[in-house]
């Protein structure tokens, strides 16, 4: 048995491409809900309403979906031009405690700004901390080809441990009665409701406007084309005379940015301050949710409100039918794998081998 | 310094730097094994996860201490086969198929372990591993059975490796998989097979902490030793005894670490936030890949698919 590529991608193939892909998670996943002892069909209705199924849910999974765009836009657009970008995590932290440090009260003696310098100065600190923190790893693949994967992964547990350094030390909310969490954002740099009686705020327009953004980028500039063509052959971009390590520069500092604003945008849209668990792996999932959109700006956001959603309907399901939350993590790993081995088949037809 | 002195020459140091170093040294030759055939293993971290959880869980269920490392080992070959069909049947982006396979071992160990005990507020114990205190050497006599298999793994591998025509082929695979063909070797399967085995070391490097370091599962144990491991086979350029030695180093700085932080200001004479201490460990993984990665001699056909037909 050998793979032999399709001169042009099946029509058939790729309609059934993503029922497949869907169709095998969910087979793996009731599996594992029946081992848990649960009815599958009523866990999957309850899953599907605790995500999409009323207001709250609805407006649950668009506050969830928020920083999941972001970084699911960070990490399509490094891999677009094939820098690996595992990193989000750590350039979302970052970026969260770069908008504490300058939009911060510090008891205080934070920035007597007013709001409308304050706040964009707060949003460039937070995406100049990721990108930033993203430069390093460009830098040195680039110059000494380490690979990006592993410095970015490693980062991150640095980062964080950082992050928790600053909550114990010089950014410490004081009447927080030892509770590791920052100190609060000036009140008028927090992002506002956006639908009443919810958890949704405006950082969700901040989120699909930069969706567009880059889909422009992507499609229309020149800069767009470098990145699609380093990372469709980056030596034959370099033979054409493309400056191959400037652009992966460029896309280090834009995705380790979009990475760093997620983090600025969940903490003006929710708690106001940093902890150390704001973010239940939003930089991780970004990578999947960039992969499911296939690295199409667009269906990140698609893509961003499927996942936020499993999450979210996980959360409510495993209260009234007692499966594992880590269900939703699951299914969203399923997915990445099946995904990835259903595009293949849109390119690839399987050929019996032939006797020599 | 002379109190730093003393504390490096104490014996208790030694022990606590070849336990931390022992996942290291069975993960980064799990690492070792696939990359020389050319399969990069972004898996590793979750493989670790689901070793640690399936061999505990083993023991926990009645198996023995053994009987569990070999649980371990089966589960890190069973996850392997999977990295296998997807990164070279499938010729996969083996950077995503990796990261694939993490993100699904870890989860599917952390809702295996929520249904095996929904509530429980302490995490469940078993007895571990004993040390081998019948051994005469000084610092070996206080490890575990698991850490003397790690060691013997170094020198085995080795020997495979650069003694055995299995070896040659593994290695012809990673860097000429045309010419492997050519001379009738299955490149799919060699690298199948590599992966499987090597997946199946990272499956013990997991049971070690879980068996032997403590006797409990927790959800964040692995906690990045596994990308450690990715960085260590650069650091050792792809060799098992420079591997062993990478994993050494990088227990001597995490029991250093450990210990700085236990003696607090005086030994350095400034004060630090516990967790600068904690980074220690992980920037010299990154230190260690960027000045080897200069000179090291990478499988060359590391990360290319092979797909007979196609160049």
């Amino acid at each position: 048995m050998r793979l032999e590529r399709r001169t042009t991608p099946s029509r058939a193939a790729l309609l059934l491409a993503p029922v497949a892909a869907i169709a095998g998670t969910l087979l793996v996943a009731s599996l594992l809900v029946a081992w848990a002892g649960a009815p599958v069909a009523r866990a999957y209705a309850l899953l599907l309403e605790g995500g999409f199924g009323s207001r709250f849910a609805i407006t649950e999974t668009l506050t969830r979906a928020t920083p999941l765009i972001l970084t699911g836009l960070a990490a399509a657009v490094a891999f677009r031009a094939r820098l690996f970008n595992i990193g989000g995590e750590g350039q979302l932290y970052l970026g969260a405690l770069a908008a504490v440090a300058v939009g911060g009260m510090h008891g205080g003696a934070g920035f007597a700004l007013p709001a409308w310098l304050l706040f964009p100065a707060m949003m460039a600190a937070a995406a100049l901390a990721g990108a930033l923190l993203l430069l390093g790893p460009a830098l040195l693949k680039s110059r000494y080809g380490v690979d990006e994967v592993v410095t970015t992964l490693l980062l991150n547990f640095i980062v964080l441990l950082f992050v928790g350094a600053m909550l114990d030390g010089p950014m410490k909310d004081p009447s927080a009665m030892g509770w590791p969490q920052s100190v609060a954002l000036q009140e008028p740099l927090q992002l506002g409701r956006l639908v009443e009686r919810s958890r949704v705020h405006t950082g969700l327009l901040g989120a699909l406007a930069l969706a567009v953004l880059l889909w422009a980028l992507l499609a229309f500039t020149t800069l767009g084309f470098e990145i699609r063509a380093v990372g469709a052959n980056a030596r034959a971009a370099a033979f054409a005379g493309m400056p191959v390590t400037a652009v992966t520069v460029k896309v280090a500092l834009l995705s380790g940015a979009l990475a760093g604003l997620a983090g600025a945008v969940e903490v003006a849209g929710r708690a106001g301050y940093v902890t150390l668990d704001m973010s239940p792996g939003y930089g991780y999932s970004g990578i999947v949710i960039a992969m499911l959109a296939a690295l199409h700006p667009l269906a990140v956001v698609a893509a961003a409100v499927f996942v936020a959603g499993i999450l979210v309907g996980a959360d409510s399901m495993s209260r009234t039918v007692g499966v594992p939350t880590y269900i939703a993590d699951v299914i969203v790993a399923t997915a990445l794998i099946a995904v990835l081995v259903a595009t293949l088949f849109t390119q690839y037809r399987v050929r019996r081998a032939v006797a020599k | 310094m002379t109190e730093l002195l003393e504390l490096l020459a104490a014996a208790p140091f030694w022990i606590s730097v070849l336990r931390v170093a022992t996942p290291l040294i069975l993960g980064t030759l799990g690492v070792l094994l696939c990359e020389r055939a050319g399969v990069l293993n972004l898996g590793i971290e979750g493989i670790m996860v689901a070793g640690a959880f399936a061999g505990w869980l083993a023991v926990h269920g009645g198996a023995s201490l053994w009987g569990g490392v070999a649980v371990a080992a089966l589960t890190g070959a069973l996850i392997g086969a999977l990295h296998g069909v997807l990164t070279v049947s499938l010729a996969l982006s083996q950077h995503v198929a990796g990261l694939g396979i993490t993100l699904l071992a870890t989860s599917l160990a952390s809702y295996a372990y929520r249904v095996s005990f929904p509530r429980v507020d302490t995490p469940p114990t078993i007895e571990p591993f004993a040390p081998m205190s019948w051994l005469p050497v000084p610092v070996l006599n206080a490890q575990t059975p698991l850490t003397g298999l790690a060691l013997l793994a170094v020198p085995l591998v080795g020997w495979v490796l650069y003694r055995t025509p299995l070896g040659l082929a593994l290695r012809t695979v990673g860097e000429n998989p045309a010419a492997a063909e050519g001379q009738g070797l299955s490149v799919a399967g060699l690298r199948i097979g590599a992966v499987v085995a090597g997946s199946a070391l990272m499956g013990v490097a997991g049971a070690f902490l879980t068996l032997a370091a403590f006797n409990a599962f927790f959800f964040n144990m692995v906690n990045g030793r596994g990308w450690v491991c990715v960085a260590l086979v650069v650091f050792a350029s792809w060799r098992p005894g420079q591997a062993l030695l990478g994993a050494l180093l990088f227990g001597f700085f995490d029991a250093l670490q450990l210990r700085l932080q236990q003696a607090g200001p005086g030994v350095l004479g400034i004060e630090l936030p516990y967790q600068f201490y904690l980074m220690l460990p992980y920037a010299m993984a990154i230190v260690a890949l960027v000045v080897m990665a200069r000179r090291a001699s990478t499988p060359q056909a590391l990360m290319k698919p092979y797909r007979k037909g196609e160049r």
